[in-house]
């Protein structure tokens, strides 16, 4: 048979969504973000969100974010963009309106923004990308780099006794009232990218039935910062940072509420 | 006529900017101009006119979400005092850099550090220079009295729109403590979504419809050339600024020797010492710039031309003066430019000026001629 007998609109089961453009990503092989890029637009694309949609760029590796998924977007000051998605999301209550941020971004500079908006249960959504270091500027520490691990400022591995622990933060998040969703999720392997779609959507769907603050930790990886190959920065991810940074949902409530956890 | 009140600076700013159709507030309490929010907080606009009030938890969080809100085309504001704008520096240049409309306020006490909460005028060059990283300005709007404060809210949205730039008002302790009289505007309605689109559609972060591409707001380029595109824009914007917007207001300028420069609380000042100066046989007058962005060049140069002296009071070390003696070299003018100031939230008493005017200009006034180099 013929490869044009096969390609026919009957035969379609799966295509790029509409949403992500065709600019070429500057993210390296391997690199958990453009699976989350993709998740996020095509559920943005499937829920009928993109007028709606305002999206906040952070700065780190997710910096040009806006130039691969089709919607309005804005760039936040490092850090910042918890505080930017409150501003666009209390002028415009109707908006969908989204962080995307790693760990240096979320974690480290932007903690007390990331806090408060939580705290507020500003009507937003979350994507925190864990891959515990920073990858932008050239692999440094993070401040969910796991005790030991070697990073360009902790070149003899992160020591505890001068840098403290590994944040996990998503627990601290899980703990304020206007948090509605918190989960933690990777896509890693097809079933993780499947468990992480369905996380995401539920988030918004919180987001849009003004439940408060939805909030997904995607642990990922950075081969490049790890100096590992993709497939062995999966298998290191699994090793190492998914005991320390366990998989599953945090909470499930409606905002007010504070978690059991 | 509108509507007459006695009212604190402060409390006119809230004021002015539900009634001039502002869509959101941010801030952080800080003194001198804590009544801003108060204010706004007590009215409760959002059920008045829909306008969102927010306490957020640092000035770094509140300038970011007036970024935010900004951003979306609609009529945004803070205020805060010194400190607090130092905090909002890496904000402010964002702003800039995205060229973002809003409208920002400075109700200044003393510096530098935590300084006092007593008035001063000492952020001149933060806020006239830029202030935070990178080449920009802001329009800064100089009030001198409460009815300025209301004024200016309305102004500052009209320029920062005009320019798609962050206009700033500089007040200090003094205006946004004292109480005046005070003829308020009347209610204008906020812009409507289909306004703010049909207005801001063509670059604010309003939803993307199929019609448009996506708007995007950033302040980043990583080629240089592009980046120096974005420079040589906002330069290109500044100069006309300069061009079409600078305001100012000249008293008793027409036959004067000397030539008082102040703004906001200090030109108050100034102008009782003009009047005193004058009944001792002294001709001066006073030149108060009301934009210090766009600073008013032009009327100094035309001033340089037949003046003896120039002097400059502020209440600072002295920054504004450095601008005056630009312009008057500009114009190839020898007159001589100085400075008197008071410092740390002391304001100068007119006496004082008075005296300083005749001290520093003591051998022009012996000799009623200009010094020559």
């Amino acid at each position: 048979m013929d490869i044009q007998d096969i390609i026919k609109p009957e035969n379609l089961v799966y295509q790029k969504t509409k949403l992500l453009t065709d600019t070429p990503m500057h993210y390296c092989p391997g690199c958990s973000h453009g699976v989350v890029h993709k998740i996020l637009a095509e559920l943005i694309d499937e829920m009928g969100l993109q007028d709606k949609s305002i999206g906040v760029a952070p700065v780190g590796c997710a910096v040009f974010a806006y130039n691969y998924i089709d919607i309005d977007w804005q760039e936040a000051a490092h850090g910042r963009a918890p505080a930017v998605a409150t501003g666009i999301s209390r002028v415009n209550p109707d908006a969908f309106v989204f962080t995307y941020q790693g760990d240096g971004d979320l974690a480290s500079i932007g903690a007390a923004e990331i806090m408060h908006a939580c705290n507020r249960g500003e009507n937003i959504l979350v994507i925190f990308i864990n891959n515990g270091i920073y990858g932008m500027t050239g692999g440094q520490m993070a401040p969910t780099t796991l005790e030991g691990m070697v990073t360009a400022t902790t070149p003899n591995g992160r020591n505890v006794e001068l840098n403290g622990y590994p944040m996990r933060i998503t627990n601290l998040i899980a703990q304020l009232p206007g948090t509605s969703y918190v989960t933690r999720q990777s896509v890693h392997t097809a079933g993780g990218v499947r468990k992480c779609k369905k996380a995401v959507k539920k988030a918004i769907q919180n987001v849009l039935d003004k439940k408060g603050t939805s909030f997904v930790e995607v642990v990922s990886t950075c081969n490049s910062g790890w100096k590992l190959s993709p497939v062995a920065s999966n298998k290191w991810m699994e090793e190492n940072m998914i005991p320390y940074y366990p998989l599953g949902d945090m909470k499930d409530s409606v905002k007010g509420e504070h978690s059991e956890n | 006529m509108g509507e007459i009140k006695l009212m604190k600076g402060n409390e006119v700013l809230a004021e002015a900017a539900i009634r001039c159709g502002c869509d959101g507030y941010f801030g952080y309490p800080i003194t001198p101009q804590s009544e801003v929010m108060e204010t706004l907080m007590a009215r409760e606009p959002w059920k008045e006119t829909g306008m969102v009030v927010l306490q957020a938890e640092s000035e770094v969080a509140s300038i970011n979400m007036v970024y935010g809100a900004a951003a979306t085309g609609k009529k945004i504001m803070t205020s805060s005092s010194s400190p607090g704008i130092s905090l909002m520096a890496e904000g402010i240049s964002y702003l800039a850099g995205a060229e973002l409309p809003c409208l920002l306020v400075n109700v200044q006490r003393g510096g530098p550090g935590l300084g006092t909460i007593q008035p001063s005028q000492a952020d001149y060059f933060q806020a006239v220079k830029g202030g935070g990283h990178g080449d920009y300005k802001l329009i800064v709007l100089a009030p001198s009295s409460v009815q300025e404060m209301n004024d200016f809210v309305d102004l500052g949205f009209e320029l920062a729109f005009k320019y798609r730039n962050p206009a700033m008002i500089l007040a200090d302790g003094a205006i946004g403590q004292m109480m005046e009289k005070v003829e308020l505007a009347d209610y204008k309605p906020r812009w409507t979504k289909e306004e703010v689109v049909e207005k801001n559609g063509g670059w604010a972060t309003t939803g993307k419809p199929s019609s448009r591409k996506k708007n995007v707001i950033t302040s980043l380029e990583m080629a240089s050339n592009d980046m120096e595109v974005r420079n040589i824009n906002l330069q290109a914007k500044y100069r006309k600024m300069e061009e079409e917007d600078v305001r100012y207001e000249a008293i008793q300028c027409d036959d004067a020797e000397f030539i008082l420069v102040a703004f906001g609380t200090a030109a108050r000042v100034c102008q009782k010492a003009v009047e005193v100066a004058r009944a001792k046989g002294l001709k001066v007058g006073l030149l108060r710039p009301i934009t210090l962005f766009p600073f008013p060049k032009t009327i100094i140069k035309e001033l340089a031309r037949k003046a003896v002296g120039f002097l400059s009071v502020e209440m600072s070390a002295g920054q504004m003066v450095e601008d005056i003696k630009l312009a008057v070299y500009d114009a190839g003018s020898n007159a001589r430019v100085n400075y008197f100031g008071r410092m740390g939230g002391i304001i100068p008493t007119p006496t004082e000026v008075v005296e300083a005017l005749e001290d520093k200009f003591s051998w022009e006034l012996s000799y009623g001629v200009k010094r020559s180099y």
